[in-house]
């Protein structure tokens, strides 16, 4: 004697796409099943520079917590990442260092520029200093700050869930995204 | 006997006589000026003597004056006796246009970076140093930045505005005019 | 085909050249370190820094003193508040100004918490990359506690910009002193996270082996290369400023210095251990010497300098001698004397000295910042020279280098 199905009724669903539900199937847009999958799993690459480097490690303690995210696994190796966080002033001699790891990325690929320092240059508005990340490299979200809290380094990460969950899939093949891309020089 | 600046000083001008100058004690420090060829011979006896005992290299830094005629650009040395307590501080000053210092990475091997840093802010040429080159700027930089003649920011922005910040701008309005199609017709 | 073999590690054929680039998650921080390796042996290394050169010096000629002071705090960013006091007893000993002895107190409170705040990143930091992530995990909910008492006395977590030329900003509050005790408790505050930090670390056989004999160095060429705090004490000289040139009144506490032998990462652990220790300890003393002040005394929070510390906003709008000081301290026309001075205090990684000349101008002529890390950085070639590629993260780790103390 077969036992009944039970449903449990405890767990609230978030954030299913709307579909076309059946018994044992779903009929739904394929970019939002995918954004969904992509913006709960995101490998970061933390680009950890300076001052923001050390919000970030609070951000990936025990207390603010990064890993409820999805974000578990921070990889360093630029090829198996898919976020680019860069956290810190990036000094003119660090700008092709930057550059080259965005370069190895695969796509799709997203940054954030965590702090006023990799906003536009911060307090330092010397020779020496790039003043803002974007004059290298193109920039998903901004996280203004000098350091930011922990919060709104979540914040930001959070925004750039929003982005990733509503992406087309067609974007990263435009012509809108190549010119984007050109502009910085990029292939 | 505890060692005091009295001290220092009368051992170092019976050793080396008149050439040391503008003695001074700001803030309880020792501070006097060498002729730029002895400044290792200082170093070297103020480490050695059994009395002086100098052995600590505490900083070494680049100082510009640009109306110090033929003496524009110093280097100050920070030593300490950590045995007695007593620092001391002594200066050389070398013209801009050949700024040759001997190194003192032989007897101090602290003063391997630091030298290749004021090297990169000043200009000072280390006679001596196993590697002089740039240590903080970029290695492509043709100019050295400390210096009193150069500015702070980067000149060849275009995207900030100066005359929000109390800046007289000289690049930056003329390179956005230029690149900007208004003409005046 | 044996005696190709000649020590462990290497395998004495050509060598390899790897780059430890800039972005490498062993290196905190970005400075770059070409090895040449024989096998899995260190034969050379050539350090390059400068990655992230803010050009703080040049920075520091275009602002008056007291906007110095959150320049300070980006030096040695994990313990930023010894950076902001160092300065500021810099520029006391330039402007010449006596501080009351409960500022003092208050002072060597913050800079003993910061310098814990400092010594646990490091430490937990020794542990993660030899592979122990769960210390980490555990020090750094005490870096929460310690944050938190940060905000509350002046509002910011990491770079703290506190206190001011001539004292504090303002009184400590009630909760602050709180969250201090609560932090101290010594069944459940820190000093019990400490104790077992300790037990998991400090006897641990796979730590031992893994920093024991791992980039020692001996104390003539430690003195030779300029090391100062931890790390030129676990190679055996008790050097430390606090105890050779006293500032903040630190002669009137009881403090013992731990001094190691070796100078190897096993020795400059257990010298930051026991550091901590003695900071909890300093912390302690100078609560109680703080509680003795009653009534009047207990709301001192500042020197008495009108011409350097901003009066009051009460009395600014009220009173003309305040609305005038306040007018002259912001916009920089107070007087500024002529002269030179170096000052240094305790940093968290050793003597972080101040070098300032003034010339009577608004700003300082030349200011020099004699930053421990750049300096002993360049031991390091040294260090790892002979040992293998882990050992020279180990090493690297445990010297406790900050990159934007060295490149400043």
């Amino acid at each position: 004697m077969s036992r009944p199905v039970q449903f449990n009724n405890t767990v609230k669903f978030e954030g299913i796409p709307e579909g076309y539900m059946g018994e044992g199937f779903m009929a739904t847009n394929f970019e939002k099943v995918v954004g969904l999958a992509r913006k709960n799993s995101i490998w970061p690459l933390p680009f950890a520079t300076s001052c923001c480097g050390i919000e970030f490690m609070a951000t990936m303690a025990s207390h603010y917590d990064l890993a409820r995210f999805g974000s578990e696994r921070v990889g360093f190796s630029p090829r198996q990442c898919d976020l680019l966080m860069v956290m810190g002033t990036i000094a003119k001699k660090m700008g092709p260092v930057v550059k080259q790891v965005y370069l190895q990325m695969a796509e799709p690929r997203w940054v954030i520029a965590v702090g006023a320092c990799a906003s536009s240059g911060g307090i330092f508005d010397s020779y020496s200093v790039l003043q803002g990340i974007d004059q290298v490299i193109p920039v998903d979200v901004y996280v203004p700050g000098c350091p930011p809290r922990p919060e709104a380094i979540l914040d930001g990460y959070m925004k750039i869930q929003d982005l990733v969950a509503s992406e087309s899939l067609r974007r990263r093949t435009s012509p809108h995204y190549e010119d984007l891309l050109n502009s910085y020089g990029i292939q | 006997m505890a060692l005091t600046n009295e001290t220092i000083r009368t051992r170092l001008t019976e050793k080396f006589g008149d050439v040391l100058t503008e003695w001074a004690e700001p803030y309880n420090m020792l501070t006097f000026t060498a002729p730029a060829e002895l400044n290792l011979k200082v170093m070297q006896f103020l480490f050695d003597d059994p009395q002086m005992k100098f052995i600590f290299l505490t900083s070494l830094c680049g100082v510009h004056y640009p109306d110090r005629t033929n003496e524009e650009i110093g280097v100050v040395y920070h030593m300490h006796n950590l045995e007695d307590n007593v620092r001391l501080r002594f200066k050389v000053f070398v013209p801009v246009t050949k700024p040759d210092v001997f190194s003192a990475t032989a007897l101090f091997q602290a003063a391997n970076f630091l030298e290749r840093e004021t090297y990169d802010y000043y200009g000072v040429n280390f006679l001596g140093h196993p590697n002089l080159i740039r240590i903080l700027n970029v290695d492509e930089m043709d100019y050295f930045p400390m210096r009193k003649e150069f500015p702070l920011e980067d000149q060849s922005r275009i995207d900030k505005d100066d005359a929000m910040f109390g800046r007289s701008n000289t690049l930056s309005e003329g390179a956005r005019l230029q690149n900007s199609d208004q003409t005046n017709n | 085909m044996n005696d190709q073999i000649t020590t462990p590690g290497s395998i004495g054929q050509e060598t390899t050249t790897i780059n430890l680039g800039p972005t490498h998650p062993a290196t905190h921080g970005v400075f770059q370190n070409i090895l040449q390796l024989d096998g899995e042996k260190i034969v050379d290394s050539v350090s390059t820094i400068g990655y992230i050169h803010r050009a703080f010096e040049k920075i520091a000629e275009r602002r008056p003193l007291y906007q110095i002071t959150p320049l300070t705090d980006r030096l040695n960013y994990c313990s930023s508040p010894i950076n902001n006091m160092g300065w500021h007893i810099a520029c006391e000993k330039l402007l010449g100004l006596e501080l009351p002895k409960r500022v003092d107190y208050m002072r060597i409170i913050i800079m003993e918490l910061a310098r814990i705040s400092d010594h646990l990143i490091c430490n937990s930091i020794v542990g993660v990359d030899s592979g122990a992530y769960t210390g980490f995990l555990y020090l750094m909910q005490s870096r929460e506690h310690i944050y938190e008492i940060y905000e509350e006395i002046c509002g910011s977590r990491l770079t703290t910009t506190i206190g001011r030329i001539g004292g504090f900003e303002r009184n400590f509050t009630p909760v602050a002193w709180q969250k201090l005790e609560k932090f101290l408790d010594e069944k459940t505050g820190f000093p019990y996270k400490l104790r077992e930090f300790e037990n998991l670390f400090t006897r641990n056989r796979i730590f031992m082996d893994r920093t024991k004999h791992v980039g020692p160095i001996s104390a003539e060429r430690a003195l030779n290369y300029g090391f100062t705090g931890p790390n030129l004490r676990a190679a055996g000289v008790d050097y430390d400023v606090r105890n050779h040139t006293p500032y903040s009144s630190y002669e009137e506490f009881d403090f013992t210095i731990p001094v190691g032998s070796t100078g190897d990462c096993y020795d400059r652990f257990l010298v930051r251990n026991q550091e901590m220790w003695q900071s909890i300890s300093l912390i302690n003393q100078a609560l109680a010497k703080v509680k003795e002040f009653k009534g009047k005394d207990a709301e001192v929070y500042h020197a008495d300098a009108p011409m350097y510390y901003l009066p009051p906003k009460a009395d600014v709008y009220t009173k003309m001698e305040a609305l005038i000081y306040h007018f002259k301290i912001v916009m920089g026309e107070t007087e500024m004397p002529i002269g030179e001075v170096y000052s240094s205090v305790e940093g968290g990684n050793g003597e972080l000295g101040f070098y300032l000349i003034s010339d009577g101008g608004r700003t300082p002529y030349r200011l020099q910042f004699r930053r421990p890390c750049f300096i002993y950085y360049q031991a390091f070639a040294e260090l790892v020279k002979g040992s293998m590629l882990s050992d020279a993260i180990i090493t690297m780790s445990s010297l406790n280098l900050i990159a934007g103390e060295m490149d400043g």
